[in-house]
């Protein structure tokens, strides 16, 4: 497990999830989960549905037992607490904002349960409605409100009581593409001034990329790789993770060459070999995967030199978005490989862009690909 | 789930919640059944109450336990009994059928008009079911004796020469009965009715299908849920009916509610009356668990939501 | 269901069923003005019914018990049925919760004679052995109107509850609020206008209950339905009339003022969100 940038490895976690495992009867949501969390990370699970990364949540929050396993939040074991009776707060995904109160009062409410004096309470929701800039909305009732005010006054609600530990919930599944991508700055930003440990749980991995530290990506109740954004695109650990994040082509064969400095794999497919310019652990001949991203691969319009990492194919189908197009290139053994290349590309070069059918050559470069043994 | 189980901790606490209404309908409406059950095996008595005691404690510690069975037998082998059983089956299964096909079209074209006239609609439809049952019987006595309105009318428009009788037979016992039940039928049908989402029936129509086929084929059975619930509600209390059989129906008119009451308050046979009421609630074990299972089965859809 | 035009097939039904359910109440109110005693021969105006109304003893008295009956069991019912819908909504399964489902659904359907005739032996058997209750009257009677009208408010009261968002009382929890404090704090209020209504029909279901209250009632204490039964079965009544009009009238009134303020609640809860959707593609 690679740790946070930020934080020095001797550090003790803020938040430790020992082997947590739930079961609902024959079906196991969660198996085994074991991660540590830093403070004042930004830590997003990222997954599809169904791989457990709720119940996960549900479980730190205390809506849920887990069927085995520990939570240590800053030296406390809260395994068997009570939600109302943990230092954690969670944001929900529909912000169950309580209809019959007001802004301040839904904000109130937590800190209401803490018994705090009058006084201290309308310091602080005063505080919290500034923070999210929604001060003059204090009396409004939610049904008065729009979904991305409604989500800001989730927002300070979960943070009034300052939990050690924030929860949250598909925090902007509810809102729209150019909303969210406003929002997730602007939550980040509030996150970070704040300076609360978060999980967030999310199926965006854009989301993730954009607002975490760091990610841990779930697939059937287990953990598959936790890393910075960085880390998990350059440097998946499997092939699961390679798809899931971004784009990818895979490549499979046996290593054929297998030297400290560089790795050969014959990838059928490719029609020839894959070159790698470092070595990896592992027998000559074991069955690898290589990952190459298609904003690696190069188009030339222009045969290229014969040899490893490059193939002959026709264009078999051009996405355009724009700044860039996505060609789909039908490679020899049927294999289609997709390639992400800017529009610059063929301005620069003083060239027309390939068409449907015109016949391209595809390369890459010996670091680009990543090997996968599993 | 999770205040579910955090009762489960506060293992008294929820207990006592459950408990009150648990307690109220187990000594109220459950235990009751039993006792008539008890009764039905008793005799008539000059007593208060006028029956016998099922037991006796006689001197030596002999506990007598007499069952009279006398009164099951009667039911089953005097004829009048079953006729009547199977009159109150058969009106309860008509009344339900007319309830259906009267009501079907309006519980539709409720729920088809728009938001703001349907409110309206609905709050007419409904208000007659908010009035007493017992005065919209009454209305019909007016309206379907000899001299009634209905009668007058006729004559006056010389339709008839003589007045019809309308009153006091089978014709008026289902009239009266489809009137006072049709509440109960359209309310549960247009609830389902109005969930159903329009755009299945264009859907429909650009696939092909005219208006009475998609009817037939996409709305008839996504409304059956609707059909089941309001004939539950009207077949089952239909059969056990006493007040419109009593207030409009013939002298020949066979209702069992009615036989009931007679053997209660006329005859003072507080044991025959048990023994028709255990028999009625035998019929009606089957379509009442029926019922159930069914509202289970619809609740736990939503609740999964 | 979409709006679309209604074919003249369902409009002519439509209409039909409005007459069929009207034309009976309104010659009732019209011949409550008959100044024969003979109801259905048009003797002329008069509103002497309802002046020979007010002065009737039985049925004024009747009126009052029924009344404060009506009121007693409507509040017990919704208590009881309240909690009942709670636990059938949330808990979903306990040892023996099918039975107390069941037995929360068969009052409603369950014919009157049965219930009534049930729960009388009971009665007498529990004076048998106890001493309690010492008569039948107001007591055995609201026993019966509530545990009648508590299967009703459970079922308005636990769809309600199925309606609302669960996350709120998750949200609750969260925030530190303990289970007791959330059903009085969040979820009572959300299920209150639920509770109304069940109120309001328990309230119509006691007044117009007659045959579980035949069983259950004794000498003394007579109730409204109980009095109209007995004119009725011997004909027709005049002041009868009169006594409809004044109960159709009232209820009209209150159906159309309780849609009203639904309506109302309604068309501003729009407006609210409506404006603030234009607030915020504004700004």
């Amino acid at each position: 497990m690679v740790d946070a940038a930020k934080q020095s490895a001797s550090e003790k976690p803020y938040l430790s999830i020992a082997n947590i495992v739930k079961k609902f009867g024959d079906t196991t949501a969660v198996d085994g989960v074991t991660l540590d969390i830093q403070r004042k990370e930004i830590f997003a699970l990222l997954g599809s549905s169904g791989c457990g990364k709720s119940t996960l949540l549900r479980m730190l929050a205390g809506m849920e037992r887990p069927s085995s396993g520990q939570i240590i939040l800053d030296g406390q074991d809260i395994t068997k607490l009570a939600p109302y009776d943990r230092p954690i707060n969670m944001m929900f995904q529909s912000y169950a904002l309580f209809p019959h109160m007001s802004v301040a009062d839904n904000i109130a409410f937590g800190l209401k349960q803490d018994k705090m004096p009058k006084g201290e309470i309308d310091a602080r929701v005063a505080e919290m409605l500034d923070l999210v800039q929604m001060r003059k909305y204090a009396n409004r009732k939610p049904y008065q409100l729009s979904g991305g005010q409604q989500q800001r006054v989730a927002l300070a609600r979960s943070l009034a009581k300052r939990p050690k530990l924030l929860l949250l919930d598909e925090p902007l599944g509810a809102l729209d593409k150019k909303l969210r991508q406003q929002t997730q700055l602007e939550l980040v930003n509030t996150l970070e001034s704040v300076g609360v440990t978060c999980i967030m749980v999310t199926h965006d991995q854009e989301e993730a990329m954009t607002m975490a530290t760091r990610i841990g990506i779930m697939s059937e109740g287990q953990l598959l790789q936790v890393g910075t954004p960085a880390e998990i695109y350059d440097y998946p650990n499997c092939r699961f993770t390679a798809e899931f994040i971004g784009d990818t082509n895979l490549f499979t064969g046996p290593v054929v060459v297998d030297e400290p400095d560089r790795v050969e794999i014959e990838a059928a497919e490719l029609g020839g070999r894959i070159w790698i310019d470092h070595g990896i652990t592992g027998p000559k001949g074991m069955q690898v995967w290589a990952s190459i991203r298609p904003e690696d691969v190069r188009v030339d319009r222009d045969p290229v030199a014969a040899g490893p990492n490059a193939a002959k194919g026709s264009v078999a189908e051009i996405a355009y978005f724009g700044s860039y197009s996505v060609y789909h290139v039908k490679l020899g053994s049927g294999k289609v490989l997709k390639a992400m290349v800017p529009v610059n590309r063929w301005h620069e070069a003083n060239l027309e862009p390939p068409t449907w059918g015109d016949q391209v050559y595809v390369s890459w470069r010996a670091d680009m690909p990543v090997v996968l043994t599993r | 789930m999770n205040i579910q189980r955090l009762f489960k901790r506060l293992k008294p606490g929820r207990g006592a919640v459950i408990s009150i209404p648990y307690f109220w309908l187990l000594l109220f409406f459950l235990v009751p059944f039993f006792i008539v059950l008890k009764i039905s095996f008793a005799e008539q008595d000059l007593a208060i109450p006028p029956f016998t005691s099922l037991m006796n404690l006689e001197e030596g510690g002999l506990l007598h336990l007499t069952l009279n069975l006398g009164n099951f037998d009667f039911i089953l082998s005097d004829d009048f009994y079953a006729k009547t059983y199977l009159s109150s089956l058969q009106t309860a299964l008509f009344t339900t059928l007319m309830c259906l096909l009267l009501g079907y079209p309006i519980a539709y074209a409720i729920a088809r008009t728009d938001p703001a006239r349907r409110n309206v609609l609905l709050m007419l439809v409904m208000l007659p079911f908010w009035t007493s049952f017992l005065l919209r019987v009454y209305a019909w006595m007016g309206l379907l004796n000899e001299n009634g309105l209905i009668n007058s009318f006729l004559l006056g428009i010389g339709l008839i020469d003589e007045p019809l009788q309308l009153f006091h037979n089978d014709f008026s016992l289902y009239l009266v009965m489809v009137y006072a039940y049709l509440p109960f039928m359209i309310l549960p049908l247009f609830s389902h009715l109005v969930k159903m989402d329009g755009r299945l029936l264009e859907a429909a129509s650009d696939l092909g299908a005219g208006p009475i086929k998609a009817f037939f084929t996409i709305t008839l059975p996504l409304s059956k849920n609707g059909i089941i619930a309001g004939s539950m509600m009207v077949f089952i209390p239909a059969v056990g009916e006493f007040v419109i059989p009593e207030l409009v129906g013939g002298p020949d008119t066979l209702m069992i509610g009615k036989v009931l009451w007679n053997e209660f308050f006329d005859n003072n046979n507080w044991p025959m009356a048990a023994a028709v009421a255990t028999v009625m609630v035998l019929l009606l074990i089957v379509p009442i668990a029926f019922l159930h299972r069914f509202e289970t089965r619809q609740l736990e859809g939503k609740g999964n939501e | 269901m979409n709006n679309q035009k209604l074919s003249p097939f369902l409009k002519g039904m439509l209409l039909l069923g409005l007459l069929f359910l009207y034309i009976p109440i309104v010659s009732l109110i019209v011949y409550s003005f008959n100044d024969s005693k003979l109801v259905t021969v048009w003797g002329g105006f008069s509103t002497k019914w309802y002046a020979s109304l007010f002065q009737n003893e039985q049925i004024i008295s009747a009126v009052e018990l029924s009344v404060q009956i009506a009121l007693a069991s409507a509040t017990a019912a919704v208590t009881l049925g309240t909690i009942a819908g709670f636990v059938l909504a949330r808990f979903k399964r306990f040892p023996g919760s099918s039975l107390f489902a069941g037995m929360m659904t068969a009052p409603m359907v369950m014919p009157e004679v049965i219930t009534g005739l049930s729960m009388l032996l009971l009665f007498i058997s529990m004076q048998q052995l106890i001493g309690v209750p010492a008569e039948r009257g107001f007591f055995t009677i609201w026993v019966g109107h509530t545990t009648l009208c508590m299967a009703y408010v459970s079922v308005v009261v636990r769809s309600r509850l199925l309606e609302i968002d669960q996350s709120l009382e998750d949200a609750a929890m969260d925030l530190g609020a303990r289970p007791l404090k959330i059903f009085f704090v969040i979820t009572l209020p959300l299920v209150a206008q639920a509770i109304a209504s069940g109120f309001l029909l328990s309230v119509t279901l006691s007044l117009d209950d007659l045959v579980m209250t035949a069983f259950l009632s004794g000498p003394g204490s007579t109730t409204l339905p109980q009095v109209i039964f007995s004119k009725v079965r011997l004909g027709l009544n005049p002041e009868i009339n009169a006594l409809a009009s004044i109960t159709v009238l009232v209820v009209g009134v209150l159906v159309i003022v309780a849609n009203y303020l639904m309506l109302n609640s309604q068309r501003k809860r729009e407006r609210a969100l409506a404006a603030a959707m234009r607030e915020s593609s504004a700004s």
